[in-house]
């Protein structure tokens, strides 16, 4: 691997991204847990943006940053300790577990040809603009039926959520 | 030589340094001077504010140092930096510390797409209406870290009613961000202007100007908006702890906001640099960009000293029943037209260098269509304001019918 900017920008995401996971599992504070998992996000926007694929780092940053983890921290905030957590998670073999058997198949998939020979050269030198994103999500011959299945998926969760919360006299 | 090395950068090359280094050195300049701009604008702003607001409240304003009291602003700089560091004792001192800096950052980050000549400009981002909007939640996360950082339950009730603004007019604020970007067919804020030779945005979709101009004075907690320093409700809000520059930074993030919304709607919807003679030289162009921001900053001035606060369920929700869904009706509206305009010819495909000539008919079907829905609009406004009065003229006489009875 040689040392130019995009391996220098790897490396500091990478960072970024373990580092911030690392804090969320660590910390005894949810407050500070949630700042720690924006930086994890964060991180992986970078990588968005190394792979040049800017419309999704943007849309990282904007929806989990700026919406989920946001909303995450008025959840924390209403629950009732958020600082010196005693609770200690104590399901750790069934978790150890799980999490090396992912990183077994991570590896396994990562490492092992299964899906045919891995040839970097081969990979067409074609970068997707937003624009062809776009495209792809409206066109008939492109993802226009996942799409519209989501969108209304979506539609219906929110509905559904209203529907719920609603007071009943009203 | 690659395509990067242009500019200074070429110049340095030829002179006899090194690519790399000239490459290094010509970015480095560029971030100075992009970041650079902001930095000093907001110096001069916090001046014209003050005077501004002094001169609608029939006040003169600063007026003791130096020539019409430009350089008061120095002097409080200068009382800010020497004022004692204060962290409280039981504060979350890394978060409490970091929080000003997040917050100022997340305005001056915003400069890095704007362009401020057809040619200069930080860097032309292919999403760079998203970014804008990416980075301001950068500013809504600053804010709630500062309150609960601060571990002051006045200052977190603060941050929890500011956030709680912020995320909801974000909602309309994307929706009237929209309608510029369909319009150009483009995020980059360069082709955005660039899509505006024939006609500025504002006369093909003025109630999407309008939903930007409310919204953007949410986001930046201006009157009727100004929970964030609701002085008498909150003590002062999610910075009540914070003092000497780390306040002043806040308070730097927020006058700075104010002027980048003007420059962005000026971008967005008034053409940008366009303007007479702009094509003989970049400082008309960056004249006319910064004539035309400034106008629309004064305007928000204006409106700021004018109109009181209004309470926290009035904004809700005048946001979510009123702007949201008329940002989303302005939204399917403008769509429709636009590709039936496509359709029958009457509209260009690409607006990128139009002439008025091309965009003429579009225009006006588009200026019908929203006086229609503007019309339609008054018309339920009208119709909820007499209720209101009828109800709480209902409710005085119970009153009244009440107390006589006693």
């Amino acid at each position: 691997m040689e040392l130019n900017a995009v391996t220098i920008g790897f490396f500091i995401f990478s960072v970024f991204t373990l580092g911030g996971g690392i804090g969320v599992v660590t910390t005894r504070n949810l407050f500070q847990g949630t700042i720690w998992l924006m930086v994890s996000l964060f991180g992986v926007a970078g990588y968005f943006v190394l792979l040049s694929a800017p419309f999704l780092a943007a849309v990282q940053i904007l929806v989990y940053i700026g919406a989920i983890a946001i909303l995450i921290t008025f959840a924390v905030m209403l629950t009732r300790s958020v600082t010196r957590i005693r609770e200690r998670y104590i399901r750790t073999v069934p978790s150890f577990v799980a999490s090396l058997a992912l990183f077994l198949v991570l590896l396994f998939g990562v490492t092992v040809p299964i899906f045919g020979e891995q040839n970097p050269e081969a990979i067409p030198a074609f970068v997707m603009t937003t624009r062809d994103l776009g495209v792809a999500l409206v066109d008939a011959d492109g993802y226009v039926a996942p799409f519209l299945l989501a969108s209304i998926l979506l539609t219906a969760a929110m509905i559904g959520a209203i529907f719920i919360a609603r007071d009943e006299e009203s | 030589m690659d395509e990067l090395c242009t500019g200074l950068c070429k110049l340095m090359a030829e002179a006899g340094a090194d690519v790399g280094l000239a490459q290094f050195v010509s970015l480095l300049v560029g971030v100075l001077l992009v970041s650079g701009v902001p930095l000093v604008t907001v110096i001069l702003l916090i001046w014209v504010e003050r005077k501004v607001a002094a001169r609608i409240q029939d006040r003169i304003g600063p007026n003791r140092v130096g020539p019409l009291g430009l350089l008061q602003t120095f002097a409080d700089m200068l009382k800010l930096l020497s004022k004692e560091d204060i962290t409280p004792t039981a504060a979350d001192r890394i978060l409490y510390n970091i929080a000003p800096l997040v917050s100022f950052a997340s305005v001056v980050l915003i400069w890095a797409v704007i362009p401020f000549t057809p040619f200069h400009y930080g860097v032309d981002l292919e999403i760079g209406a998203l970014y804008f909007v990416a980075i301001a939640s950068f500013g809504t996360l600053s804010i709630m870290a500062a309150g609960w950082a601060s571990n002051n339950k006045y200052a977190l009730l603060g941050a929890f009613r500011v956030v709680a603004l912020l995320v909801s007019y974000e909602v309309p604020l994307v929706f009237a961000l929209l309608a510029p970007v369909m319009l150009a067919g483009s995020m980059s804020l360069v082709d955005i202007v660039n899509a505006q030779t024939g006609m500025w945005f504002v006369v093909l979709s003025p109630l999407a100007f309008v939903i930007f101009y409310i919204s953007s004075q949410a986001e930046t907690g201006r009157a009727p908006f100004d929970l964030i320093e609701a002085e008498s409700e909150l003590v002062a809000g999610f910075n009540i702890e914070y003092s000497g520059m780390k306040f002043g930074m806040f308070f730097a993030a927020e006058f700075l906001h104010v002027f980048t919304n003007g420059i962005l709607m000026a971008l967005l919807f008034f053409g940008g640099w366009m303007g007479p003679l702009f094509y003989e030289s970049p400082l008309i162009a960056f004249a006319w960009l910064g004539v035309k921001g400034t106008i629309i900053y004064l305007t928000t001035l204006w409106l700021r000293n004018t109109v009181p606060r209004l309470r926290i369920d009035q904004i809700m929700a005048f946001n979510w029943k009123f702007l949201v869904p008329l940002s989303i009706a302005n939204l399917i509206f403008l769509s429709l037209a636009l590709k039936i305009l496509q359709e029958l010819g009457m509209a260009p495909r690409d607006l990128i260098g139009a002439s008025f000539a091309e965009v003429l008919p579009a225009t006006i079907v588009m200026l019908l269509i929203n006086l229609a829905m503007t019309v339609y609009l008054l018309g339920i406004m009208r119709k909820r304001g007499r209720e209101a009065r009828r109800e709480s003229q209902a409710g005085a006489a119970l009153a009244r019918a009440g107390a006589a009875g006693d």
